[in-house]
C-alpha cells in the first residue's frame, strides 16, 4: 500500500494547471483534498504519471453569496461548509448534511471540487448539488463551460469531464426563506459511506399545499438522482404522515440498488423509502 | 508479602503510557540498519488453483530489486509451520511456508521480493508474471463436507480432527426430559485487527551463525524453538527480541510462513530483512477466527433443571491447520456449558479445511462461541418452559460449593483434556449485575416501543480461562544502588505487563515502584520463558516473581546477618531493612556488594475461571434494523485484582470489541473465494463514540486456591458473554414480531431480514 512513484505539479494559475493536464494526454490526475485519490492510489487502483495539485490556483476557495445563487469554490473544504453561517442561511441543508461526511479530519481537507470529480455514488454532496439544481462551473484547455449537476455524473465514479478540465466553483440557487426540508442518511457507522441517502424539500402555497418538491437520493443508485415519481406525488397534497408513507413506498419503487457487502438491494431499496418518509417528517416538522 | 498499602490492589497508572504517549516508544516499524532490505509478498490472488508458471525476470530487472524467492528456492520440501497444540490427525493439515504447486487460499504467499525499499519491492509485485489454473473453491460446511473438492487430495476428506466433550451420559438425559429446545447458530469469520500489523525484522550474523529475529510478540520462547528448528539451528543461536507491540488478541505474534521467510532471507542473502504488513494483506494472511456452526439441543425437565447437552459444532478453519487452528475449536466444545451446571454432555466439533485464510485464535477462542450458542439455548428454554428467564438461569448457575466443578473431558486430548472450575459463586456475580443493572426497572421497557424504537434487555453469564501452562521464569537482580532488576519471560502486547509485574515485585520485596526496572520478553534475557496469551501473563509471571522473590529475601537475610553476625532466622525484613531485635539494622543497598541474584520458575497446568455475568439494554429501529446499544454491565470475578485501572481497561476494551462482533465486523468471501475485505472501510471496527454506554464492575471475592497468587486471568469478560447478550435482547425488544436472531453479525440487513420474514409469516 505504498504509493507508485509519479510526478507532482503545483501550479500558480489556473491555466497553467489545465496545460499541465492536457499535456499528459490523460495520464495525469488534478489533487484537491486527496482523501479519495491518495488511498486509491495506495492501492494501485490508479496509477497516474502525474498529480497537478490545485492548492495554490487562486480563487477557487471562497464561498461568495449572491442575489440569486451562492456560489462555492472548488477547493472550499467541508469544514468551511459546516461552519459558514451565510451558507446556511440561505441553503441550510448544505450545512446541515456535513456532519454525516467522513469524520472531521476528513472534513477538514476534503473539497467540494474534489468529490464532484470523484463521483462516489456514496458521497453527499453530489446528490445535494443534484437535488438542489446547482450547476458546475469547469475550465479546460477548449475553454469553460457550466454543467447541470445532473449532467455531470454519469456513472459509478464516472463524470463527463474531459481529462483536462478542472471544476471551479459549483453554483447553487438561493432557497426561499420558508422552504421546508430534512436530509436523511443512513449508515453502519457515523461517518462510513451511506447505505442510502435523501435529500428532500418543498415549498407550501398559499393553499398549504407542496410545491417544488425535489427528492434526491444516494448511496442506493449508480449516479445521484432525482426521484420524479416520488416527487410529482407529493406536489399538490397537504403534507401528512399518510402522504409521506406513500410517497416512502413510490420512492422505493424508483430505485434498483446494487447488493455489497453491508446491504442487499431489497434493503437498500426498503432504506430508501425508509429514508424518503423521514426526511419529508423532518421537512414538515 | 505486605497487606496494607500495597501496590497489588491499587489503582496505579501505566508505567509505559508515558513513553508512548511521548512518541519515545519503539516499534517493528520504526527500527532500521544499516544495508536493510525490505521484504513483500506476492500473495495468491485465486482462492483455490495450481501454479504453472512463475516469471519474475521483469520484477528482477527493476532497478533497487535485489531479489526474488519462490518455493523453488526453499529444497525439495517445502517446510511446514509446526503445532504448538498437536493432535493425532492434524499433521498432513500443516500450513507449508509458501505456497508452491497448489494455493489453497486468497493471501497464500507464493513469492517474496527483496528490494532496497517497500516501494520498489511493490513496483515489483505488478512485474511477476505468475499463471494459475483456477480450481473451484470450496468455502461453506456443505461443500467442504461434500469432500468431492479437496484441498488435501491424499488424505480423501477435508475433515482434520472431530472433538468429542463428554460427560455423564446425554442419550440418557435426553431420554427423560421434558423439554428439549435445539437449534442452528452461528458465529461468522472474524479476525483480531491489533492496530499495529504484524513485521519483523530479521538479521543474520555469518561470522558466529546467530540469527535476531525482532519484533517478537506473544510467545517468543516457543517461537525462537520453532525458527530454531526450522532454520536447523541450535536453539541457543537464535533470538527473539521483543520491542513495543500494538495489540496481539491472540493473532499477532504467533509463527506464520513471513517469519520463515524472512529469516530465511537474512540468511540466504546476509542482509538485513525488514517486513511490515500493510492492512490489506493483513486481513488476508493473518489468523482469522470464530467461523462456527452449531447444530445442538439442551434437555431440561420441567421445573427448568438442566438435564444434558448435545450436538455438533463445525468450525471453518480455513486452508492449514496453524499452530493453535485447533484452539478455538476444542474450546468451544469443552467451554459452551460455561457457568451451568450440565452434568451430561455430548458434543462434537469438527474441525474443516476450506479454501480461506487459516485460523487461530481470538480474544476468549471458542468461549465466546460457545457462549453465544449456549445462552440462545437458555433463552428459548425460558420460553419453551414459560419460566422466567433470569430464574432459570440463576437455578442452574454453579455454586461455591461445588468447587471444584468438572466440564466435559475433550477427547483427543491436547494435554488438557480434563479442567475444573476452580472457585467462585456464580450466582453471586449473577445477582450484582442484575442489581446494579436495574433490571426490574428496566424490565418494564423490555418488548416497549418508544419513540419508534423497541427496547429490549437480556442477561448472560460467562466463564472465562486463564493461566495457560506450561510455566514462566524470570530472574531478579539486586543492583549496585540497592535497586531491583526484573527479567521475565512474560512478554507486552500492550496489556499494561510493565506495570503489573513491577506491583507485584514492589510488593514481593516491600520496596518502592520506582526502585524498580523491568526488562520482558526477549529470549536473550532469560534461559527460558513462555510468553503472554491465554490470560496467563499476570498468573504465572506473577506466580514466578513472588518465588523469585522469596529467595531473593532469603539471601537478603542470610547477607545481612553475617554483616550483623547474628543468625538470619532472627532478623526480620521490612520495607527493604533487615531489622534484629537489637535495634540495629542492614537495608537492602549495603548488600549490593554480594550481587544477589535469584531466579525461579514457576509451573502450573491448572487453568483458573474467571467467571461473571453481562446484562445489556438495546434499542431496536425495525425499519432500518439499526441497534443502539443504551447500556452494557458486565460483573466479573477475577479472583484477585492487582490493578483496578489496567483491569477495567481490559474489560471494557473487551466489550467493545466484542460489540464489533455482535454488529459490524465480517470477513466475506465471493464464491470464488476472493476475500471481500480489503481495508478499514470494510472491515467496520467498532469507533470511538459507537458504544459509549459500558459498564464494568470487577470483585475479588473468591481467589483461585491453584495459584499462590490468588489471582485469576482477567481481561476477556467483556467479550465472552456478548454475542449471546445482545442476541437475546434484540430477541427480547423484537418479541412482537417472534424473532430469532441465531446468526451474526447481528448487521442491520440482517436484523431487518428477520422482521420481515416474521412479518410475512404473521
Amino acid at each position: 500500500m505504498k504509493l507508485p512513484t509519479f510526478d507532482y505539479h503545483a501550479p500558480t494559475s489556473l491555466a497553467e494547471a489545465v496545460a499541465l493536464l492536457a499535456a499528459s494526454e490523460g495520464s495525469a490526475r488534478p489533487i484537491a483534498g486527496g482523501q479519495s485519490l491518495m488511498p486509491v492510489m495506495a492501492f494501485r487502483l490508479a496509477q497516474p504519471s502525474a498529480l497537478v495539485d490545485l492548492r495554490h490556483v487562486p480563487g477557487l476557495d471562497s464561498i461568495e453569496v449572491l442575489a440569486k445563487e451562492v456560489k462555492i469554490g472548488a477547493m472550499v473544504r467541508w469544514r468551511m461548509i459546516e461552519e459558514s453561517r451565510e451558507l446556511a442561511r440561505v441553503v441550510p441543508v448544505l450545512a446541515a448534511a456535513m456532519e454525516h461526511v467522513a469524520h472531521y479530519q476528513i472534513r477538514n481537507r476534503g473539497t467540494v471540487g474534489g468529490s464532484l470529480a470523484h463521483a462516489d455514488p456514496a458521497a453527499e454532496f453530489p446528490a445535494l448539488a443534484v437535488a438542489c439544481d446547482a450547476v458546475i462551473d469547469v475550465v479546460g484547455s477548449k475553454g469553460a463551460r457550466a454543467i447541470k449537476a445532473a449532467d455531470l455524473f454519469t456513472g459509478a465514479l464516472e463524470t463527463c469531464l474531459a481529462d483536462d478540465e478542472i471544476i471551479t466553483a459549483v453554483r447553487v440557487p438561493v432557497w426561499p426563506k420558508r422552504r421546508r426540508w430534512g436530509f436523511q442518511e443512513f449508515a453502519r457507522r457515523r461517518g462510513d459511506f451511506a447505505i442510502a441517502g435523501i435529500v428532500a424539500f418543498y415549498d407550501l402555497d398559499q393553499q398549504g399545499l407542496i410545491t417544488q418538491a425535489h427528492i434526491g437520493v444516494f448511496g442506493a443508485t449508480d449516479i445521484p438522482r432525482r426521484l420524479p415519481n416520488a416527487e410529482a406525488a407529493l406536489n399538490g397534497q397537504e403534507p401528512s404522515e399518510a402522504l409521506f408513507e406513500t410517497v416512502g413506498d413510490v420512492a422505493s419503487g424508483e430505485v434498483n440498488p446494487q447488493s455489497d457487502i453491508h446491504a442487499s438491494r431489497d434493503y437498500r431499496r426498503s432504506l430508501v423509502g425508509t429514508l424518503t418518509k423521514r426526511a419529508l417528517a423532518q421537512a414538515a416538522k | 508479602m505486605r497487606t496494607v498499602n500495597t501496590y497489588i490492589g491499587s489503582p496505579v497508572e501505566r508505567i509505559e503510557d508515558q513513553r508512548f504517549l511521548t512518541g519515545t516508544g519503539e516499534y517493528v516499524g520504526d527500527m532500521s540498519r544499516e544495508g536493510m532490505w525490505h521484504a513483500v509478498f506476492l500473495r495468491s490472488p485465486v482462492g483455490h488453483g495450481r501454479i504453472l508458471k512463475i516469471d519474475a525476470s521483469a520484477a528482477l530487472a527493476l532497478e533497487g530489486v535485489r531479489a526474488v524467492l519462490t518455493g523453488d528456492d526453499m529444497g525439495e520440501d517445502v517446510p511446514t509451520i509446526p503445532f504448538r497444540r498437536p493432535n493425532p490427525t492434524i499433521g498432513p493439515f500443516a500450513q507449508p511456508i509458501i505456497g508452491r504447486g497448489k494455493v489453497r487460499y486468497f493471501g497464500e504467499p507464493i513469492a517474496v521480493v527483496l528490494a532496497d525499499s517497500q516501494e520498489i519491492a511493490e513496483d515489483a509485485l505488478g512485474l511477476i508474471d505468475v499463471e494459475y489454473e483456477q480450481l473451484p473453491a470450496v468455502l461453506d460446511r456443505e461443500t467442504c463436507f461434500a469432500d468431492k473438492v479437496l484441498l488435501f487430495e491424499a488424505q480423501k476428506s477435508n475433515v482434520t480432527s472431530v472433538f468429542n466433550a463428554q460427560k455423564g451420559s446425554a442419550d440418557e438425559a435426553f431420554a427423560k426430559a421434558d423439554v428439549v429446545v435445539k437449534d442452528r447458530f452461528y458465529t461468522q469469520r472474524q479476525t483480531a485487527t491489533p492496530m499495529e500489523t504484524r513485521g519483523l525484522l530479521a538479521e543474520w550474523d555469518e561470522k558466529n551463525r546467530r540469527l535476531r529475529v525482532s519484533g517478537a510478540a506473544k510467545l517468543p520462547f516457543f517461537n525462537r524453538k520453532t525458527m530454531a528448528d526450522m532454520m536447523k539451528l541450535p536453539e541457543e543461536a537464535v533470538d527473539y527480541i521483543e520491542v513495543d507491540v500494538g495489540g496481539g488478541f491472540g493473532a499477532r505474534g504467533e509463527f506464520y510462513p513471513e517469519d520463515f521467510l524472512c529469516a530465511f532471507a537474512a540468511r540466504k542473502f546476509n542482509k538485513p530483512i525488514k517486513w511490515v504488513e500493510d492492512r490489506r494483506e493483513h486481513f488476508t494472511a493473518i489468523g482469522h477466527s470464530r467461523e462456527c456452526e452449531a447444530q445442538v439441543e439442551l434437555a431440561l425437565s420441567k421445573d427448568g433443571t438442566i438435564l444434558g447437552m448435545r450436538g455438533d459444532l463445525y468450525v471453518n478453519i480455513g486452508a492449514y491447520v496453524r499452530p493453535n487452528g485447533m484452539t478455538p475449536v476444542r474450546n468451544a466444545a469443552q467451554f459452551m456449558t460455561g457457568p451451568y451446571r450440565v452434568p451430561n454432555i455430548d458434543l462434537k466439533a469438527h474441525a474443516f479445511v476450506s479454501n480461506k485464510t487459516p485460523a487461530g485464535t481470538y480474544r476468549g477462542p471458542g468461549r465466546y462461541e460457545g457462549c453465544f450458542f449456549m445462552e440462545r439455548l437458555m433463552e428459548m428454554a425460558a420460553d419453551a418452559l414459560q419460566m422466567d428467564r433470569v430464574a432459570l438461569r440463576r437455578k442452574n448457575l454453579l455454586t461455591n460449593t461445588e468447587m471444584p466443578y468438572p466440564l466435559a473431558t475433550v477427547l483427543p486430548s491436547d494435554g488438557r483434556a480434563e479442567t475444573n472450575c476452580d472457585s467462585g459463586d456464580y450466582r453471586e456475580t449473577f445477582d450484582r449485575c442484575l442489581k446494579e443493572f436495574h433490571w426490574d426497572e428496566k424490565a418494564k421497557l423490555d418488548g416497549q416501543q418508544v419513540d419508534g424504537r423497541y427496547h429490549g434487555i437480556a442477561i448472560a453469564s460467562f466463564i472465562e480461562g486463564g493461566a495457560s501452562g506450561p510455566s514462566e521464569a524470570c530472574k531478579l537482580e539486586l543492583e549496585a544502588d540497592g535497586s531491583v532488576t526484573l527479567y521475565i519471560g512474560s512478554s507486552s502486547i500492550g496489556q499494561g505487563v510493565e506495570t503489573v509485574m513491577l506491583q507485584i515485585t514492589a510488593d514481593a520485596l516491600e520496596l518502592p515502584m520506582d526502585r524498580l526496572r523491568i526488562y520482558h520478553g526477549s529470549t536473550d534475557l532469560l534461559k527460558e520463558g513462555w510468553g503472554s496469551y491465554g490470560s496467563r501473563a499476570t498468573v504465572m509471571g506473577g506466580s514466578a516473581i513472588m518465588m523469585a522473590a522469596e529467595k531473593m529475601l532469603d539471601r537478603f537475610r542470610e547477607e545481612a546477618a553475617k554483616r550483623l553476625n547474628v543468625d538470619p532466622s532472627s532478623l526480620t525484613i521490612a520495607e527493604g531493612v533487615a531489622r534484629h531485635a537489637d535495634g540495629r539494622s542492614v537495608p537492602l543497598a549495603e548488600v549490593a556488594s554480594a550481587k544477589i541474584v535469584t531466579e525461579a520458575k514457576y509451573t502450573s497446568w491448572t487453568p483458573t475461571y474467571t467467571y461473571g455475568a453481562g446484562a445489556v439494554h438495546v434499542a431496536v429501529d425495525a425499519d432500518t434494523g439499526h441497534v443502539q446499544v443504551l447500556e452494557y454491565l458486565v460483573v466479573d470475578d477475577v479472583g484477585r485484582i492487582i490493578n483496578p485501572l489496567t483491569l477495567h481497561g481490559q474489560v471494557m476494551g473487551a466489550a467493545v470489541q466484542g460489540f464489533g462482533s455482535v454488529f459490524s465486523e465480517e470477513l466475506a468471501y465471493d464464491d470464488q473465494g476472493t476475500l471481500l475485505v480489503g481495508s478499514l472501510a470494510d472491515y467496520l471496527l467498532p469507533l470511538a463514540t459507537d458504544y459509549p454506554h459500558i459498564h464494568c464492575i470487577s470483585t475479588d471475592n473468591y481467589p483461585t486456591p491453584n495459584h499462590p497468587i490468588g489471582a485469576k486471568g482477567a481481561g476477556e469478560g467483556g467479550i465472552i458473554p456478548i454475542g449471546g447478550v445482545v442476541a437475546n435482547a434484540v430477541s427480547s425488544a423484537l418479541k412482537s414480531f417472534g424473532v430469532a436472531p441465531n446468526i451474526l453479525p447481528l448487521s442491520p440487513n440482517r436484523i431487518w431480514d428477520l422482521v420481515q420474514a416474521a412479518k410475512r409469516k404473521a
